[in-house]
C-alpha cells in the first residue's frame, strides 16, 4: 500500500512537471530593480516625473489615461510635483468645456479637477488614427498585462529585426515579448527622443523603466501608503498574536492537556 | 445543551428572559461543552465565520460606491481604487477575503473528511454545509463579475452558458438568466441584486449549521461520542475561544500578506482590462477556487455530461454520509482510509492545476485520470473500504488512554511506525 502512494505521487509529479516543461515555451522578460517593490517600496519620485515627460511627449500622442486627473501628479506618493508645476502642467492642455449659456461648448486651458486629456475622442477615431488598432488606455496598464511592470518594461526594449522566415504585413512589426509577436505599435521609444530636465542620459532602457514606473504609480496611485500601512498592520498583528499566545498558554494550563 | 437551567440573577435579567431567553442563549455559547483534544483543523469554523462578516462589512461599504452598469461599473471601480478614501483597503479586503474565505472552506471541509465529522448523527451540519458552499460559489462568481473586466465579461458568458446544455429548454433558461440575448447590462445588474442577497442567506444558513452542531456537539480527533460536560470536555469560553482568536489571528497574518503586499496576485490581469464584447481573452480562466470543478467540466467531451458530471462533482459530498460505510470516524484509527485521503487530496489539487491549464494533450489526459478517481473514490472506494477495512482499536474516552493505559495517539503511532 505505502509503495502505491509512493508510486502515485511519484507519477503524478512527474505528469505535473513535464507538462511545466511543454508550457515553458515563454520568453523570459527582461529584469531591473524595481523601488516599489519590497515591504517598504516606494516609488523614485524622479523616475516618476521623467516617466510623465515621457508619457507627456511620447505615449500621450495616441494613448490616454482617462482615469487620472491632473490634480493626481501632485498628490502624495506620486511624482509629487509642486502645486505651481502641476497647475502649469494643466493650464497646457485645453480642455472642451461647456456648453455655456449660449449653448456652446468651449476650450479652455486645463484645471487641476480635469482628467487627462484624451488624444482622439472615441475608440473608433483611435483605430481609424493607428491602422484599426486600438492603442490601449493606460490607467490600469501595468495591472492589466500579465507579468505587469516587467512585461511592459520589456516590450519597449523587445523591438528586434526579424526572424527569417516571418513575413509582417505593412503597419505590423515584430516584438519579442509581445503576445504572438507582432505589435500594431512602432518601437516608441529611440535614444535621446526627450530631453530629460535633471540631466540624465535618455537611453531606451532609462525611458522603459521611467514610464513603466509612472505607469505603475498611475494603476496603483496608493501602492506607497499600502505598503506602509502593510508593514504596520502585520507588526501589529504578530505582537498581538504573541500575547494571546501566551494567554491561551496560561488558560490551558488549567486542564491537564496539551494544546 | 447543558443540563442545568440557567437563571439570571438579577430581577430585569430574570424578567427579560422569561419573555426572549437571549440570556439563556449567551449562557449556553459560553458554557457550550466542546471535546478538549480538537486541534487547530477545528478553529476553522471560527475562521470562516470571521470571513463571512468580512465579506458583508466590507461589501456594504463597497456597494455604497459602486455603479452596477455596464458602462459605469469598471469606472466606478477604479473611482473607489483611487479616490474614495481608503478605497482600495476595502476592495482589496473584499476581493482578497474571498480567496481567503474559500482557503478556510476548503480546509474546513477537508478537516471534515479527515476526521468523519460528516458521520451520523452529524449529516445534517454536513448537508446545510455542503449548501452553504454551494451558495459561496455563486456568491464568488457573480461577485468577480461585478468589476466588468474582461474576466468578469467573458467568465460570466461561459459559465451562464452551461445551463444552455440543459436539453430543449437550455437557450430559454440562459437568456431568462441574462435578461436578454447575452451578458449585457440586465445580466450585471441582476448579478449585483443576488451578491448582494446571497450572503445573507449564508449567513441564516451558518446559524442553522451551528445550531445543529450545537446538538450532538463537536465531533474531534478521535471521533468518539464524548459525554458531555466531563472530563472530556471544556467549556467554550474561555478555552476555544482564546484558540479560536489565536488561530484567526494567525490567518489574519497571511491575509494581511496578500491584501497589502499582492493584492493582484490570485486575479487575472485580463480583469483590469473594460469588458469588451467583442474581445474574447485567449484564455478564460475561472478563479483559482472553482478550479477543479472547472477541470471536470472540461474534461468531459459533451457538454451535457460535462454539466452533469461538474454539479455531480459537487452534490456528491452531500450523499458522503451515506456512501461512507464505515462505523469508524477518524481517519486516525483508519490505516487505508487514510491514505485514500491523502490521494483525494492531492487528486483535487492536480484538478485545480489542470483547470488552469489549457484543455489540450497531457493536460486533458489528467484532468480525464483525475476526474475518474474523483468520483470512483466516492462511489467505490469509500463503501467498500467500510467493510474491508481493518480498523485500530478506538478508545473508550478522551482521557481515558492516558488513564486507563489503552493505547493513546501517541504510542498508537509508535507503534505504527515501529512495524515498518
Amino acid at each position: 500500500m505505502k509503495n502505491f502512494i509512493k508510486s502515485f505521487f511519484i507519477v503524478t509529479f512527474l505528469l505535473c512537471t513535464s507538462a511545466q516543461v511543454i508550457a515553458a515555451e515563454k520568453v523570459e522578460l527582461l529584469k531591473t530593480d524595481w523601488s516599489f517593490k519590497g515591504l517598504l517600496g516606494k516609488f523614485d519620485r524622479g523616475s516618476l516625473q521623467r516617466g510623465y515627460q515621457v508619457y507627456t511627449e511620447v505615449c500621450s500622442s495616441c494613448h490616454s489615461m482617462k482615469y487620472l486627473s491632473y490634480r493626481n501628479l501632485g498628490e502624495k506618493g506620486g511624482p509629487e510635483f509642486s502645486e505651481a508645476e502641476v497647475k502649469a502642467i494643466a493650464a497646457s492642455f485645453e480642455v472642451t468645456d461647456g456648453p455655456n449659456a449660449d449653448g456652446e461648448m468651449f476650450e479652455r486651458p486645463g484645471k487641476l479637477s480635469d482628467k487627462f486629456v484624451k488624444p482622439y475622442d472615441n475608440v473608433k477615431a483611435a483605430q481609424a488614427a493607428n491602422g484599426g488598432a486600438y492603442p490601449p488606455d493606460m490607467s490600469v496598464l501595468a495591472k492589466a498585462r500579465s507579468g505587469g511592470v516587467d512585461y511592459i518594461y520589456s516590450l519597449l526594449q523587445g523591438y528586434e529585426g526579424i526572424p527569417s522566415g516571418m513575413i509582417l504585413d505593412e503597419g505590423v512589426h515584430y516584438n519579442k515579448y509581445m503576445y504572438g509577436n507582432k505589435i500594431k505599435m512602432a518601437s516608441p521609444l529611440s535614444d535621446g527622443i526627450v530631453e530629460y530636465g535633471d540631466g540624465t542620459e535618455a537611453t531606451v532602457e532609462q525611458m522603459s523603466k521611467d514610464i513603466t514606473t509612472f505607469l505603475m504609480w498611475a494603476a496603483e496611485p496608493h501602492l506607497e501608503s499600502r505598503h506602509q500601512m502593510g508593514f504596520k498592520a502585520i507588526i501589529y498583528l504578530i505582537i498581538l498574536t504573541i500575547l494571546v499566545y501566551f494567554s491561551m498558554k496560561k488558560i490551558w494550563s488549567r486542564v491537564e492537556s496539551e494544546v | 445543551m447543558s443540563d442545568h437551567e440557567y437563571v439570571p440573577s438579577s430581577k430585569f435579567g430574570k424578567w427579560f428572559n422569561d419573555r426572549l431567553p437571549l440570556l439563556s442563549l449567551a449562557s449556553h455559547l459560553t458554557d457550550y461543552p466542546t471535546p478538549k483534544n480538537l486541534n487547530y483543523w477545528w478553529t476553522f469554523g471560527g475562521i470562516l465565520t470571521f470571513c463571512l462578516i468580512t465579506q458583508i462589512v466590507t461589501g456594504l461599504t463597497l456597494a455604497m460606491h459602486y455603479i452596477a452598469h455596464a458602462d459605469m461599473a469598471f469606472e466606478s471601480v477604479e473611482h473607489i481604487m483611487r479616490d474614495v478614501n481608503y478605497g482600495w483597503l476595502i476592495r482589496y479586503i473584499h476581493a482578497n477575503g474571498a480567496s481567503m474565505f474559500f482557503l478556510a472552506v476548503y480546509i474546513h471541509i477537508f478537516r471534515s473528511l479527515f476526521y468523519g465529522s460528516y458521520k451520523s448523527p452529524r449529516e445534517i451540519i454536513w448537508i446545510i454545509g455542503i449548501i452553504i458552499y454551494l451558495l459561496m460559489m455563486a456568491a464568488a462568481f457573480m461577485g468577480y463579475v461585478l468589476p466588468w473586466g474582461q474576466m468578469s465579461f467573458w467568465g460570466a458568458t461561459v459559465i451562464t452558458n452551461l445551463f444552455s446544455a440543459i436539453p430543449l429548454v437550455g437557450e430559454g433558461i440562459v437568456n431568462w438568466l441574462w435578461g436578454g440575448y447575452s451578458v449585457d447590462n440586465p445580466t450585471l445588474t441582476r448579478f449585483f441584486t443576488l451578491h448582494y442577497l446571497i450572503p445573507f442567506l449564508i449567513l441564516g444558513l451558518v446559524v442553522l449549521h451551528i445550531w445543529a452542531l450545537h446538538i450532538p456537539g463537536n465531533n474531534n480527533p478521535i471521533g468518539i461520542d464524548v459525554k458531555k460536560p466531563s472530563k472530556d470536555t471544556v467549556p467554550f469560553h474561555p478555552y476555544i475561544v482564546i484558540k479560536d482568536a489565536f488561530a484567526l489571528l494567525m490567518f489574519t497574518i497571511v491575509f494581511a500578506f496578500f491584501v497589502f503586499y499582492s493584492p493582484n496576485i490570485l486575479g487575472h490581469a485580463d480583469n483590469y482590462i473594460e469588458a469588451n464584447p467583442l474581445v474574447t481573452p485567449a484564455h478564460i480562466v475561472p478563479e483559482w477556487y472553482l478550479l477543479p470543478f472547472y477541470a471536470i467540466l472540461r474534461s468531459v467531451p459533451d457538454k451535457l455530461l460535462g454539466v452533469v458530471a461538474m454539479l455531480s462533482a459537487i452534490l456528491i459530498l452531500a450523499a458522503l454520509p451515506w456512501l461512507d460505510t464505515s462505523k469508524i470516524r477518524s481517519a486516525v484509527f483508519r490505516p487505508l482510509y487514510k491514505q485514500f485521503y491523502w490521494i483525494l487530496v492531492a487528486d483535487v489539487l492536480i484538478l485545480g492545476y489542470v483547470g488552469a491549464m489549457p484543455a489540450e494533450g497531457l493536460y486533458l489526459l489528467i484532468a480525464r485520470v483525475a476526474t475518474a478517481y474523483y468520483f470512483v473514490h466516492f462511489l467505490f472506494i469509500l463503501p467498500i473500504l467500510g467493510f474491508k477495512e481493518k480498523t485500530i482499536p478506538v478508545p473508550l474516552s478522551i482521557t481515558e488512554p492516558v488513564l486507563g493505559g489503552m493505547p493513546n495517539l501517541a504510542t498508537v503511532k509508535q507503534k505504527e511506525s515501529l512495524k515498518k
